[in-house]
């Protein structure tokens, strides 16, 4: 069974999900409501790390594009890091590099946050 | 590749519409893709084009009614794999559909589509056949060696 699974973790303010597996039309719900109860939360800063995802469809890009607007609205943002070739290669056929905030490193992510705050 | 005689060989798959489901079309799918010669990166994308057409039939043709069918045809010769969907669901007007400009897309954000522009990108040749209630099917063909003049769908 290809299953999918998120795991959430925190560094100072940055709230950091680490989804692993298959995300599809199947399994989006289950990212989705990760995502709703940070939101819920008002953790707006949120960091999503690729590492161990294998593979993603349409239906695990809608969930990011579901939030990004109202989480971005909040002075927040989704970036995303550690994205294999694969799944890097869905992201840019749909023109999402323009959208979103991909990079190499969960480390590099969290520290743009952290500057960010430091401005404000 | 050995399995690759005169006559295509056929697989099919009849399932209840179910998200869950997905996995296991891909499996099957991706496994013949590798078999039949294809690499990996052309597996990917048969991959994923299917599993969207399957799951517009599962969430828009159906409306994730799991009593439905969902029927997968694999069709392999020497020069392509085709893969055909077919459903006895709501359909949609082909017509209607238009392919996003992704422009447009990115300002708006907007959420799902994008579906039918995967499929059409990621594949060589793609046909929609619709008569909603009746049947509709989307058929779509990936050339082992692509040939120069198959970027159009028809």
């Amino acid at each position: 069974m290809e299953g999918f699974e998120v795991a959430k973790s925190e560094n100072g303010d940055v709230a950091i999900l680490y989804i692993k597996g298959y995300l599809d039309a199947h399994t989006a719900p289950d990212l989705e409501s990760a995502f709703q109860q940070l939101v819920d939360a008002k953790k707006y800063s949120i960091v999503v790390n690729f590492k161990d995802l294998n593979y993603i469809s349409s239906a695990g890009l809608g969930v990011f594009m579901g939030f990004i607007e109202d989480i971005r609205q909040n002075g927040g943002d989704i970036k995303l890091t550690n994205m294999k070739p694969k799944i890097y290669r869905v992201f840019d056929l749909l023109g999402f590099p323009t959208l979103y905030d991909i990079l190499e490193e969960e480390e590099k992510a969290i520290e743009k946050f952290n500057k960010a705050k430091v401005k404000n | 590749m050995t399995i690759l005689g005169k006559t295509p060989i056929q697989y099919r798959l009849k399932l209840p519409s179910q998200s869950d489901n997905l996995s296991l079309i891909r499996e099957l799918v991706a496994k013949v893709a590798t078999k039949v010669g294809f690499s990996n990166d052309d597996v990917s994308k048969i991959e994923l084009a299917v599993d969207e057409a399957c799951a517009n039939v599962i969430k828009h043709a159906y409306g994730s009614n799991s009593k439905n069918i969902i029927d997968i045809l694999i069709k392999v010769d020497k020069q392509k794999l085709m893969v055909v969907v077919t459903d006895k669901g709501k359909g949609f007007n082909p017509d209607e559909i238009k392919l996003p400009k992704m422009n447009e897309y990115l300002q708006e954000m907007r959420v799902g589509g994008l579906g039918i522009y995967l499929i059409e990108t990621l594949m060589d040749k793609v046909n929609f056949d619709v008569k909603p209630g009746v049947r509709n099917q989307v058929k779509m063909i990936k050339y082992l060696n692509k040939p120069a003049s198959t970027n159009d769908a028809n």
